[in-house]
């Protein structure tokens, strides 16, 4: 049983950003809210191994970050919004990384920069974690050992499209959370599942097409 | 398990023999080196060997320290470096005892090395341990200590130094399963009790009862680029204690070395130093060649040699320039990050990954140089001066900049020895030593070049040297283009490790059969052990390899300059300025992927 209000009354095949599914001004808001964010992210490199001299390169006046508005490097987790994990993680590392993110403050998002930091790359030992995402969750994850500057930049694009509709992790949490102070759990949960389903619908298509979108 | 899937080799007959090769034992026993040790410790000499020019003695364990004190002192010995300490295990080698620790001296003087097997107990392997001769030792016989069990007897500081402490077992032992983790479920402190005590405070008493500030630097601070971590005591802005932690980019290399072929470990020497990765390449395949005595053609060494010297500008940059940020001149940061733009489209060129190259090959590198080569060489080679005359003319001679770093982090050339240093740091701190002079390789001896030096042991020593070597390693380069690339093939013609070319894999069966034989299962060396170092842009990286006849290293243990830099640290800290911590840290070159292996 969906509420008929504040979330407006859905129109059949609509779609989440649908205006027609929303007030016009909180749809427009989130529309202007994201736009913002998406291109004021404020990386916090968090560079463990070899992809971090990669990040240095991507962030220095060849490749230059800045073009696409993720120029304030922060190393202080409270003043930055995109954390960007460079490198190898170890269990000894763990434990910090995990303590780095909490003290990010939401909305934030997280790159996991080359295959150690994806999947444990090909360090299938005892001292490594095969993976971030054991401990912190991930929006995008980057290829490549290291990646090139173009592959990470290419990664941080995609994450201000997921940011701009609404699609990262933390944004869906934090929109779950404001809707459940006001009492519909049960639309909550369903939002949710759409927004990542239509998400991972969108990103096989673009593998499908074996580009970009 | 890397012996149990290739037919082993044929150990020695003689159970005093290891490695079954020996020269002539009246040669051997004229050695200086032996003969000083049967005379002074007739008993404790178990058995020396000669293998590949590689002098090593075996000492019965309870005489280590009275020895390890003839090698140091004795005025025809003086090995004055302890160079490294592996441990080894002798599980899958039907070999009694068990373990082994290997520790390798040097002499700066005689410019001579030894190996000194000491064989433990099964039951309780413990030994003496060297602190009380080598400061090196401490942090090397922790890292025994942590990985293979070691117990060394009279250690002022025993506990684990690359693992977590909720790490259980030792990992380089050969029933240590490569892939068994254990996770660590909060951060600690290297002062023990420090979180219980610390919860909302920042000071601590120290162990004179007096309180004082202390302050955490890193794992993850913007300072200590990569993954250290300095905890500190402070006396208003002095240092007067610290503990430094590392061990938060332990990625295994030496056990994932042994679960792969040789060719595949090629990789994974590219990151441990991740700045200059084609040195790491060159100085394993090195390694490998003097077990396997395979020629390199002159096209191949000269190719070598070239992006050797390229990467060592690349590292002296790469450390300036974040040292240079650290003390807030950017500009520089930029400067020297242009050039390198340069260098890496030249690596770029020759194998298509610009920083983890992966290019270096046994007998060679893996492809041969494209057209129009030593042209776009030359061209990246005559852009630097501009860059370094920039640095140059922005640091050098800034006087805010020689206020911070004259005298601070002082090392004399004594300490430098005692802690096992090497390359631009040793040399920073009067210690002459550069092995491509004082053991050419890769066509070094042909080359003209200086070896700059400094004695005053500061920043700003270690700052200038690198400067220096950066014009140096230009010359070299220029000197090799003059020369021209010399003709022939990129790679040996010994196909025991070569790939057979493309058009005989196709034509006959035999050259089929052996690409298959390489790419499916690699090469086997024969039993035995080498040590091959060579001078990378931080210091003397060296490898000991020792090979059961499999077609997997059965032990790689890298001798890493930046861990015995770093080991230092705490005694360099003390009495510092804590401002003055991050300038000192940026010009040890600490490259984690190298500290932690």
């Amino acid at each position: 049983m969906a509420p008929e209000t504040p979330l407006g009354a859905p129109a059949a095949g609509s779609t989440a950003s649908d205006p027609r599914r929303e007030g016009w001004l909180t749809t427009q808001l989130d529309h202007y809210v994201n736009w913002g964010r998406k291109n004021a992210l404020w990386p916090m490199p968090f560079g463990t191994a070899c992809c971090a001299i990669e990040f240095m390169s991507v962030v220095s006046s060849h490749y230059d970050l800045s073009r696409f508005g993720a120029e304030v490097v922060r190393f202080s987790p409270r003043q930055s919004d995109l954390m960007i994990v460079a490198g190898t993680v170890v269990d000894k590392m763990g434990p910090i990384l995990k303590q780095i993110w909490d003290q990010m403050p939401d909305p934030k998002w997280c790159i996991a920069m080359g295959v150690c930091a994806s999947s444990g790359g090909f360090y299938r030992a005892y001292h490594v974690m095969q993976g971030i995402d054991e401990i912190v969750p991930v929006d995008i994850y980057v290829p490549g050992c290291p990646p090139t500057p173009e592959g990470l930049i290419h990664g941080i694009i995609k994450l201000q499209e997921m940011i701009a509709r609404g699609e990262t992790r933390s944004q869906i949490a934090m929109k779950s959370r404001s809707l459940e102070e006001q009492g519909h759990a049960e639309e909550v949960a369903r939002r949710a599942v759409r927004t990542l389903e239509e998400g991972r619908a969108r990103a096989m298509a673009d593998a499908g097409r074996g580009r970009p979108a | 398990m890397s012996a149990i899937d290739t037919p082993r080799g044929t150990m020695a007959a003689d159970p005093s023999k290891f490695w079954g090769e020996a020269k002539d034992a009246a040669a051997l026993e004229a050695d200086p080196t032996v003969r000083a040790l049967r005379a002074e410790h007739g008993a404790a000499v178990l058995g020396v060997e000669d293998f590949r020019g590689d002098l090593s003695v075996t000492i019965r364990p309870d005489d280590l320290l009275l020895v390890a004190q003839t090698l140091k002192i004795h005025p025809e010995l003086r090995y004055d470096i302890l160079a490294d300490i592996a441990g080894l295990d002798n599980l899958l080698l039907d070999r009694t005892p068990r373990f082994h620790v290997v520790y390798h001296f040097y002499s700066t003087t005689r410019k001579k090395r030894v190996r000194v097997h000491v064989p433990l107990d099964d039951a309780k392997p413990a030994v003496d341990s060297l602190t009380p001769l080598y400061k090196s030792a401490n942090w090397a016989e922790r890292e025994a200590y942590d990985l293979f069990g070691f117990d060394f007897v009279n250690h002022p500081d025993l506990r684990r130094i690359l693992t977590h402490e909720e790490f259980v077992g030792h990992p380089l032992r050969k029933d240590y399963p490569p892939d068994r983790r254990h996770m660590l479920s909060r951060s600690y402190s290297a002062y023990p009790g420090l979180e219980a005590e610390h919860e909302g405070r920042h000071t601590l008493v120290g162990a004179d009862g007096i309180e004082r500030v202390y302050v955490n630097l890193g794992p993850s601070h913007p300072a200590t680029h990569g993954t250290l971590r300095i905890q500190a005591l402070l006396d208003g802005e002095i240092i007067v204690d610290s503990r430094t932690e590392i061990g938060y980019l332990h990625r295994c290399f030496e056990k994932m070395a042994e679960t792969h072929t040789y060719t595949q470990v090629f990789p994974f020497t590219d990151r441990l130093n991740y700045i200059s990765a084609f040195n790491n390449n060159v100085g394993f395949a090195m390694a490998v060649e003097k077990l396997m005595q395979v020629e390199v053609p002159p096209r191949a060494v000269w190719i070598r040699t070239l992006l050797m010297e390229f990467n060592r500008i690349m590292d002296h940059m790469i450390c300036i320039g974040t040292n240079l940020v650290d003390m807030g001149a950017l500009t520089n940061f930029w400067y020297f990050f242009n050039p390198r733009e340069r260098i890496y489209e030249l690596l770029e060129s020759t194998c298509g990954a610009r920083l983890t190259v992966s290019y270096g090959r046994v007998g060679g590198v893996a492809q041969d140089i494209p057209d129009g080569f030593a042209e776009h060489a030359r061209r990246v080679a005559n852009e630097m001066p501009e860059f370094i005359d920039y640095v140059d003319k922005l640091a050098t001679r800034n006087v805010i900049f020689q206020q911070r770093t004259r005298g601070t982090g002082v090392v004399n050339r004594e300490n430098a020895i005692s802690w096992g240093w090497s390359g631009p740091n040793g040399r920073a701190s009067g210690l002459d030593m550069d092995f491509r002079r004082d053991a050419p390789y890769g066509g070094y001896e042909s080359l003209e070049f200086d070896v700059p030096m400094r004695t005053d042991g500061d920043t700003f020593s270690r700052y200038m040297v690198r400067m220096l070597e950066m014009r140096e390693s230009l010359r070299i380069i220029h000197q090799m283009l003059d020369r021209g690339v010399p003709e022939g093939p990129h790679i040996t013609s010994d196909h025991r490790v070569a790939l057979p070319e493309k058009n005989r894999v196709y034509g006959n069966i035999e050259a089929l059969m052996n690409h298959f034989k390489l790419i499916m299962h690699g090469f086997s060396p024969p039993v035995g052990e080498v040590y091959s170092y060579t001078e990378t842009p931080t210091g003397e990286l060296g490898f000991y390899l020792v090979s059961d006849g499999s077609g997997k290293p059965y032990r790689l243990k890298v001798r890493a300059p930046s861990f015995y830099t770093f080991a230092a640290n705490d005694e360099m800290l003390r009495g510092q300025m804590v401002s003055d911590f991050v300038a000192i840290l940026g010009t040890l070159n600490i490259i984690a992927g190298e500290l932690d292996r």
